[in-house]
């Protein structure tokens, strides 16, 4: 065994906390290593050449870098070790930088030995690497884009554009999302309609694209290359292939109901066309108001009559349509912060207090020659409501507020001068491509901006004005003045619809509650599950060109991974010990995916259906089971090595951290440069139940004071279902304890998503405290542990799956 | 609000091994009780109005002994541990109070004034939420048992909200009907929120009383302006023109009195219209009620109980002709 070592500086980030020079000198040390050392930059070009040339002139089989989190730079060597003729997974990382350089940043004698200790352990594992292939599986051409706004317009344009088949899933009858309610586009003041109308046209005009309105998606289960997607489509009551649109049933509809293109300042009736240039242009039956289908019988009807084409059919049923896709592409959009949770402004109470949408209908009406209502006098917007408020819980700003005022104040000046128009602001932020221009163009125009966050509004018993009552924090003086008409400048939130969507696909949102993209910088539009991508507002506030960018890098993201013809994975996959399995089918039992069959006394693994969550050996009474890249004696290779350096009267706690959330909710609580115990040492492990009852009394026994394991919340879990299989491990290992009078409180589990930073280090510290309290485990209990574990544990009774 | 398990546990093992609540064995309850300076003197009748309509709800108010000054107005400078120092120990008399009575008291202290309950409050959060402080007070405060952290502190509207506001309906003998009231709040019984006893946006616990006494809420967005508070010392004319506004706006929405349960904002409210009519000549005078002074009118109670001499404002008029008070 030749293993080279490399320890980063990561240009002080590391070696500023950690004595690289240290933990290169201690790595030397360990068995197999060959070399160690240590480099500024192990990413960069030169970094990487380093390991190249080592792995030829040293003969290296193994390669250990110590340095960031796996999940920032661990691609990239892997990718060194293939262009070195190596398998990329004889490979390990030591996580120095999240897991022990920032949180740790003020101790850097203690994070000096928790860093030996933690490369320690990645050599330990790097010695029982296998030199493993990339598990490759087909991929074909097919894309789920969910949400017809601007953002999934634009990316299934792009894709079909490409030659890939798109199926556009949208919830209502039309596409055109808010951008179709809009007034005029800032700061270029195009007409919104006018410039979107053509783009949705193209849609159904695309032979690639199937267009699936007024439809939602009740489930999607698979992977990337295979999703299946159920879809339900509404009923529209209206054959779309023989109407016309010529309108007549629409005159002869008795019901009215407020419009939600309208947001409610005129009304609609049950049979109706959303919005005069929507796409699909055809009549549809709103279902919860029409008389007919409301009452029953033959209640109504006259619309039916009224149809020259007998188009109307009220039997017609909602349908649920299947396929299958490759990749997926969520445009689910925002919402408008709902301004009636902001009581001081009194939205809904007051007559003349109006939200920015509403303005924006109310001017397209008014150009169109049907205003709503006379808009006069003195007029004010207040900004950032929902956005930056920890009243209301959102601390994000919403990004367009500040440029859609400026639009809309200058629109409501410059048609009618006569008109007083202020803006009350927080900060004006003109960030983009000629948005101080436009600003400035405002100012010039006559638009007053105040500075100040307005304290509340007052409504006038009698006359219904609105007296302001504002700081201009600017010139310090109080302003309390009475205006004719107030506008709220709402923020953006995440809607109910992306909710359901993340829920549906397991995806994660971040602190803001809008989803979270795979990493800030490098992969804004990717998630964290493969083969699914992110469009437009559903990953944070965005006004219409970074939307539209934002789609484009979405769909460029998806046609990258699909025109490859078949893509690779880890090959995290479970593997029987053939000599010693007695055939007992108890893992059989257990595995949720139902990926193990027995054939010939033997269980067989099928690869496509393992998902890798290690559920089967635990399961196993037999140590039978096991997992390719977190093999048993790796585990515990790494167990042993976590108390390498330990002094006299130190505590060690293992922390079994799941994959996909609590090994990255430790790397963000180090980036966020919160602290916690050092005496904890994580292990990375693809799920919680890969910490055998075995793994974790082993530890016990070896002198470990406590362990912990971290899983995902099973919203957010890859794996779905494992939860129950985690307690009972937890259970039987507490179990094991009492009857050997150990604390069972020393072994611990929690679920997480990857915000829980609090929680993260407070579990954490708690089980250190607790340990720290208890002492070690005397030599006597960890002898009958021993003793038991050599003996084998009990075989549990059959865990059957579902 | 339930009490901490600190005190259920010391009430179990001292006294009683029964877990039931206190009110739950019999039909009157017993709370401690704190006055303050204010009740005791320019704001009496809000005290006498108080403990009438309390008695006639099955609630005994307790006076603590030995209370002082409750600290008002909390200091604005953080982890100032001398100003916790008098709010405290009217908490600590009430330890001692509940530990001597055991089961027969609640442990937790009902407070009418609005300056006391948010001073005492403050305190009391304070120091559950930062045990190092409190046991620095603690070990300052030697001659005083330690505060062990098992005292609420409650308003009076808090426990009528409790109980549910049709139990006040069921005492009322003389309904109110035809009398337009509006409710103002002022900022002690609302802010800061972690103390509040209603929403501070849009509380509706005084509406409700009102709606319950039978009499018409009229609702208007300045009841939770300031009223000026202390301002009234150093420039009785700047508190003139917030009453101004507070009370016309009420007016111009039909009210005819204004209902408060703070002894300050009724002062600034009340008192203060004389300077109110030297500015503005035009402004018609409005009564100012205590919550609990309407809810003695609604309960049919005597002159004794309602001390409408100490209004400034005398509601009298209003009320005779409104046939809600007979005639003398």
């Amino acid at each position: 065994m030749r293993i080279g070592v490399y320890v980063c500086h990561c240009g002080g980030n590391i070696s500023e906390t950690v004595d690289v020079k240290a933990v290169a000198a201690a790595a030397e040390q360990r068995p197999g290593v060959v070399l160690a050392r240590d480099y500024s930059h192990m990413c960069s070009d030169l970094g990487q050449k380093l390991i190249l040339e080592d792995i030829k002139e040293h003969n290296l089989d193994r390669v250990v870098v110590a340095a960031c989190s796996p999940h920032f730079q661990g691609a990239t060597f892997m990718n060194v070790l293939e262009t070195g003729s190596l398998s990329p997974y004889v490979f390990e990382m030591a996580n120095i930088r999240e897991q022990c350089a920032w949180p740790h940043f003020g101790e850097p004698e203690t994070a000096t030995l928790k860093s030996i200790e933690l490369t320690n352990m990645a050599i330990a594992k790097a010695g029982l690497d296998e030199s493993l292939n990339k598990k490759t599986m087909p991929i074909g051409k097919r894309v789920l884009v969910i949400g017809g706004g601007i953002a999934g317009i634009q990316a299934s344009l792009d894709l079909a554009d490409s030659g890939f088949e798109v199926h556009l899933v949208e919830k209502d009858p039309s596409i055109g999302g808010k951008m179709a309610q809009l007034s005029r586009t800032f700061p270029t003041e195009d007409c919104s309609a006018c410039i979107l109308s053509p783009k949705m046209a193209d849609v159904p005009a695309n032979p690639n694209i199937e267009l699936l309105t007024y439809s939602e998606i009740e489930s999607v289960e698979g992977y990337l290359g295979n999703f299946e997607v159920t879809v339900v489509r509404r009923s529209t009551y209206v054959d779309p292939d023989l109407c016309t649109a010529c309108g007549l049933c629409e005159d002869a509809c008795p019901v009215k109901v407020p419009s939600e293109f309208e947001v409610g300042l005129r009304d609609r009736k049950a049979i109706y066309v959303p919005f005069d240039f929507a796409v699909p242009y055809k009549y549809l039956i709103d279902e919860s108001v029409c008389l007919r289908l409301t009452k029953g019988g033959e209640v109504c009807g006259l619309c039916q009559k009224a149809c020259p084409k007998d188009a109307i059919d009220f039997s017609r049923k909602s349908e649920k349509i299947r396929f299958t896709v490759d990749t997926i592409v969520v445009a689910t959009g925002y919402d408008i912060f709902d301004a009636t949770e902001k009581k001081v402004y009194g939205y809904g109470e007051y007559k003349n207090v109006i939200t920015a949408l509403e303005m924006e209908r109310m001017i397209v009406n008014g150009a169109a020659g049907t205003p709503i209502r006379p808009i006069k006098g003195r007029i004010g917007f207040i900004q950032c409501v929902g956005s930056r408020d920890e009243q209301v819980g959102n601390e994000y700003c919403s990004r367009v507020c500040c440029m859609y005022a400026t639009k809309l104040s200058q629109l409501l000046k410059r048609s009618d001068p006569t008109r007083e128009v202020y803006v009350f602001y927080t900060d004006l932020r003109a960030f983009g491509k000629g948005f101080e221009e436009y600003y400035k163009r405002a100012q010039t125009d006559g638009v007053k901006f105040v500075r100040g966050r307005v304290a509340e509004l007052l409504e006038d018993p009698v006359t219904k004005s609105v007296t302001v009552k504002v700081e201009d924090t600017l010139s310090r003086q109080m302003i309390e003045a009475e205006f004719d008409l107030v506008i709220l400048s709402v923020g953006l939130k995440p809607n109910a619809g992306t909710e359901r969507i993340a829920e549906i696909l397991k995806l994660t949102k971040s602190p803001d509650g809008f989803l979270q993209e795979a990493h800030p910088k490098f992969r804004p539009v990717d998630t964290l599950k493969e083969g699914i991508f992110l469009a437009g507002a559903v990953q944070g506030p965005k006004d219409i060109p970074d939307a539209v960018a934002s789609a484009s890098a979405a769909a460029a993201r998806a046609v990258r991974l699909m025109n490859q013809g078949e893509f690779s994975l880890d090959p995290v996959l479970a593997y029987v010990h053939e000599d010693i399995c007695d055939g007992c089918s108890l893992c059989v039992d257990s595995c949720l995916p139902g990926a193990i069959s027995i054939s010939s006394n033997v269980a067989q693994i099928n690869e496509t259906l393992c998902t890798g969550c290690g559920i089967c050996i635990a399961a196993c009474p037999l140590d039978a089971m096991d997992l390719h890249c977190y093999a048993n004696d790796q585990l515990l290779a790494e167990v042993e090595a976590a108390i390498s350096e330990r002094r006299d009267g130190e505590t060690r706690i293992i922390v079994f951290a799941d994959d996909t959330t609590t090994y990255r909710l430790a790397d963000n609580v180090g980036t966020g440069k919160l602290s916690y115990a050092p005496e904890t040492r994580i292990i990375r492990v693809p799920s919680g139940t890969r910490a055998t009852p075995a793994l974790m009394l082993k530890a016990l026994a070896l002198g470990i004071d406590g362990v912990f394991v971290g899983e995902s919340e099973s919203k957010s879990s890859p794996y779905a279902g494992i939860g129950p299989a985690l307690s009972r491990n937890i259970e039987q290992t507490r179990s094991i304890l009492r009857e050997h009078g150990i604390e069972p409180e020393r072994v611990r589990a929690k679920e997480f998503v990857t915000i829980m930073l609090g929680g993260f280090v407070a579990q954490l510290n708690e089980l250190t405290a607790f340990a720290e309290n208890a002492g070690p485990v005397s030599e006597k209990k960890k002898k009958a542990l021993k003793e038991t574990l050599a003996n084998g544990l009990p075989r549990a009774e059959a865990q059957v799956a579902q | 609000m339930k009490p901490t398990t600190q005190t259920k546990k010391r009430r179990s093992t001292k006294r009683d091994d029964s877990p039931q609540p206190v009110h739950a064995r019999s039909s009157r309850t017993m709370f401690p009780y704190y006055p303050g300076c204010t009740l005791k003197t320019t704001a009496q009748n809000f005290e006498d109005s108080a403990l009438a309509t309390a008695a006639i709800l099955g609630i005994d108010l307790v006076e603590i002994p030995r209370w002082n000054c409750c600290g008002v107005v909390s200091s604005l400078v953080e982890n100032d541990r001398m100003h916790h120092v008098a709010p405290l120990r009217n908490i600590i008399r009430t330890q001692e109070m509940i530990a001597e009575r055991g089961g027969e008291i609640e442990s937790r202290l009902v407070t009418l004034c609005s300056m006391c309950t948010n001073t005492l409050r403050r305190t009391n959060l304070f120091l559950k939420e930062n045990p190092e402080d409190l046991e620095a007070i603690n070990d300052y405060m030697s001659l005083e048992d330690n505060y062990e952290g098992g005292v609420e502190i409650v308003h009076f509207l808090e426990i009528l909200r409790e109980r549910g506001f049709d139990a006040v309906t069921n005492k009322v003998s003389n309904p109110l009907e035809g009398l337009n009231a509006a409710a103002y709040y002022g900022c002690m019984l609302l802010r800061p929120k972690d103390i509040g006893i209603d929403d501070p946006e849009d509380p509706t616990i005084q509406e409700n009383l009102i709606s319950a006494l039978g009499a018409a809420v009229i609702d208007t967005p300045y009841k939770k302006m300031c009223c000026g508070s202390y301002q009234t010392v150093q420039d009785r004319y700047a508190v003139a023109e917030l009453a101004y506004d507070i009370l016309t706006h009420a007016q111009r929405e039909g009210a005819e009195v204004i209902i408060t349960a703070c002894p300050l904002c009724a002062f600034n409210l009340d008192d203060r219209q004389k300077e109110v009519r030297e500015r503005h000549p035009d402004f018609r005078s409005i009564p100012v009620l205590y919550f609990t002074q309407l809810m003695a009118l609604a309960f049919g109670l005597g002159e004794d109980a309602l001390g409408f001499e100490l209004n400034s404002v005398d509601p009298r008029p209003l009320l005779m002709a409104k046939g809600l008070l007979a005639p003398r």
